[in-house]
């Protein structure tokens, strides 16, 4: 491990808990609505729009929608390694919140091992880092993987 | 005649390609031959809708009224729209109510767009509340990403091959080999696209739609206007569909990090994109069983399979049968993407949605060439656009 300080990549998204990590959510407890990201681009139910949301952590276990690997360097703002190495996003629906979350695979995962339907459990990992700070960001792996 | 139609008198489209030049040249080519096409001149008309780019500075913010200044101010009202991919279609939306509104009676409708070579990519800044920053940021999410995971998904749930991704793009090539506004004039083997590098998994570069330069253009009109013009029988729009989703919105759409929750509300009848197509066929007073040709948002090879669901044309996981069969190729039951579609146009953003209504449009006046789809009288658009822009327009003869 490095000396760095470990950091989230975006502030109020993840709980930062190494060993048990959850990303932060709303809950709006009248209509039963969860909500992530909590104040980016969420459509409230209608009629609940007033409704007050509380934060709350998101499970972080659910089953794997489905996957794609980016084989080329995405444009910025996406910090790449350099060179760039290939990465795969998954789509992860949770359970109990009904709802469909991104986040890339985790390091070291082989892609073509993973399929649709699977449990997939939520992890914190590095994104990118500069001389001071690593910035952590969520990704998903395979349950017992 | 349905009670909402309006005539389109002409089309014009600049072609597709990789120009250089600026958007307004080729605006104001596709205005001039939609023109031309209807018969009219510049100061017949009463209105204009310019779909904007959002890549090309202010004029592209004001389109409207970019393209009335360079054909000469005529001192008439102007609107400018944008709904991501789907601005062509609410641009011809904001000029149908017009005219079924008895608020104009010629209307030319633009959309042009010169583009960046490469991925499309946020604006610049740190923009942390701006969603479609941050999934690049975080997560490297690009557009082709969304794709593949629609792809990856038919492939897990229906069985579709790298092979059926492949032959959508085939099909469309063939489609486009003699439209003289393709981009993309070359007829492409199963080999060749299976030879080309992966983008996002399962999909390679040559089933991915690329970023062109493209204007196009119509003259639409009141139903009266054409009879006073002497033109009996014009093709017609007859619905359009501008829809946005319905809450909770289950399916992942761009640019965003989740799909609505679907704990507390249950999820609508129909997904978002089934419900595109079918608000258009509700207002036409049709359905998929009429449609003779279908021109749709091919942003993907992997994607077209998905629209066939949408728009009705088959049920959700028989579209891989529906490709295989030849039903979706020019002479086929129901042609798809007969103008070659964006794998062989790529996408001009604000141009798209309107360059699919000219291929309608010619297509029903039986005027399309070596790509006609014998006896037309009913075809459909479909396209989406990013941050919950559905689009669909269903024309008539």
């Amino acid at each position: 491990m490095s000396n760095k300080k470990r950091v989230p990549a975006i502030d109020g998204w993840l709980d930062m808990n190494e060993s048990d990590p959850h990303l932060l959510g709303y809950l709006d407890e009248q209509s039963g609505t969860y909500f992530f990201p909590k104040d980016v681009s969420v459509s409230a139910a209608p009629g609940f729009a007033d409704a007050p949301r509380k934060e709350v952590a998101l499970s972080n276990r659910g089953r794997l929608w489905s996957y794609t690997t980016n084989h080329y360097k995405p444009p910025e703002p996406y910090v790449s390694p350099e060179p760039f190495e290939p990465y795969t996003v998954a789509a992860v629906e949770l359970t109990k919140e009904r709802m469909v979350v991104l986040g890339q695979l985790a390091d070291g995962i082989d892609p073509t091992s993973i399929e649709v339907g699977q449990e997939m459990q939520l992890v914190l990992a590095t994104l990118y880092e500069d001389d001071e700070n690593e910035y952590v960001v969520w990704k998903w792996k395979p349950v017992g993987a | 005649m349905g009670k909402n139609d309006v005539a389109i008198l002409g089309a014009g489209m600049h072609p597709w390609g990789k120009w250089g030049r600026n958007f307004v040249e080729y605006g104001v080519v596709a205005i001039k031959d939609a023109i031309k096409d209807a018969g009219i001149e510049w100061k017949d008309v009463d209105f204009v809708v310019g779909g904007d780019t959002m890549r090309n500075g202010y004029p592209g913010y004001v389109a409207g009224a970019t393209f009335a200044k360079a054909m000469g101010w005529t001192g008439i009202p102007i609107a400018s729209c944008y709904a991501a991919c789907a601005t062509g279609a609410h641009a011809i939306e904001i000029a149908r109510t017009r005219i079924l509104a008895g608020m104009a009676e010629v209307v030319v409708v633009v959309g042009a767009d010169t583009t960046p070579k490469g991925f499309l990519a946020p604006n610049k800044g740190e923009r942390t509340l701006d969603p479609d920053w941050l999934r690049f940021r975080l997560l490297g999410a690009t557009n082709p990403t969304y794709f593949g995971l629609y792809a990856q998904r038919r492939m897990d749930l229906y069985g579709a091959t790298e092979q059926d991704f492949a032959r959508v793009k085939v099909k469309n090539s063939r489609h486009g080999l003699t439209n003289p506004y393709a981009r993309y004039q070359k007829v492409f083997t199963e080999e060749e696209v299976l030879a080309s590098p992966l983008v996002s998994a399962p999909l390679r570069l040559f089933e991915i739609c690329a970023t062109s330069d493209g204007g196009a253009a119509l003259v639409l009109t009141s139903m009266e206007y054409a009879k006073k013009r002497g033109i009996q029988n014009p093709v017609r729009v007859s619905g359009v569909s501008t829809v946005s989703p319905t809450f909770p919105n289950t399916v992942i759409d761009m640019p965003d990090f989740s799909t609505d929750s679907a704990a507390g509300i249950s999820a609508p009848d129909r997904t978002f994109k089934d419900s595109i197509a079918w608000a258009a066929y509700q207002d036409a007073g049709l359905g998929p069983e009429d449609v003779d040709l279908a021109e749709v948002y091919d942003l993907s090879s992997a994607l077209e399979l998905d629209w066939y669901e949408n728009i009705g044309l088959c049920k959700p996981g028989d579209a891989e049968k529906l490709l295989r069969d030849g039903d979706t190729e020019i002479g086929g039951r129901i042609p798809v993407n007969a103008s070659g579609g964006l794998g062989c146009f790529g996408e001009a953003v604000p141009a798209q949605a309107i360059a699919q209504v000219c291929e309608l449009t010619w297509q029903l006046r039986g005027q399309a060439g070596e790509r006609q789809v014998e006896g037309a009288k009913v075809g459909i658009t479909a396209n989406q656009g990013l941050f919950g822009h559905g689009s669909s327009v269903i024309c008539t003869r």
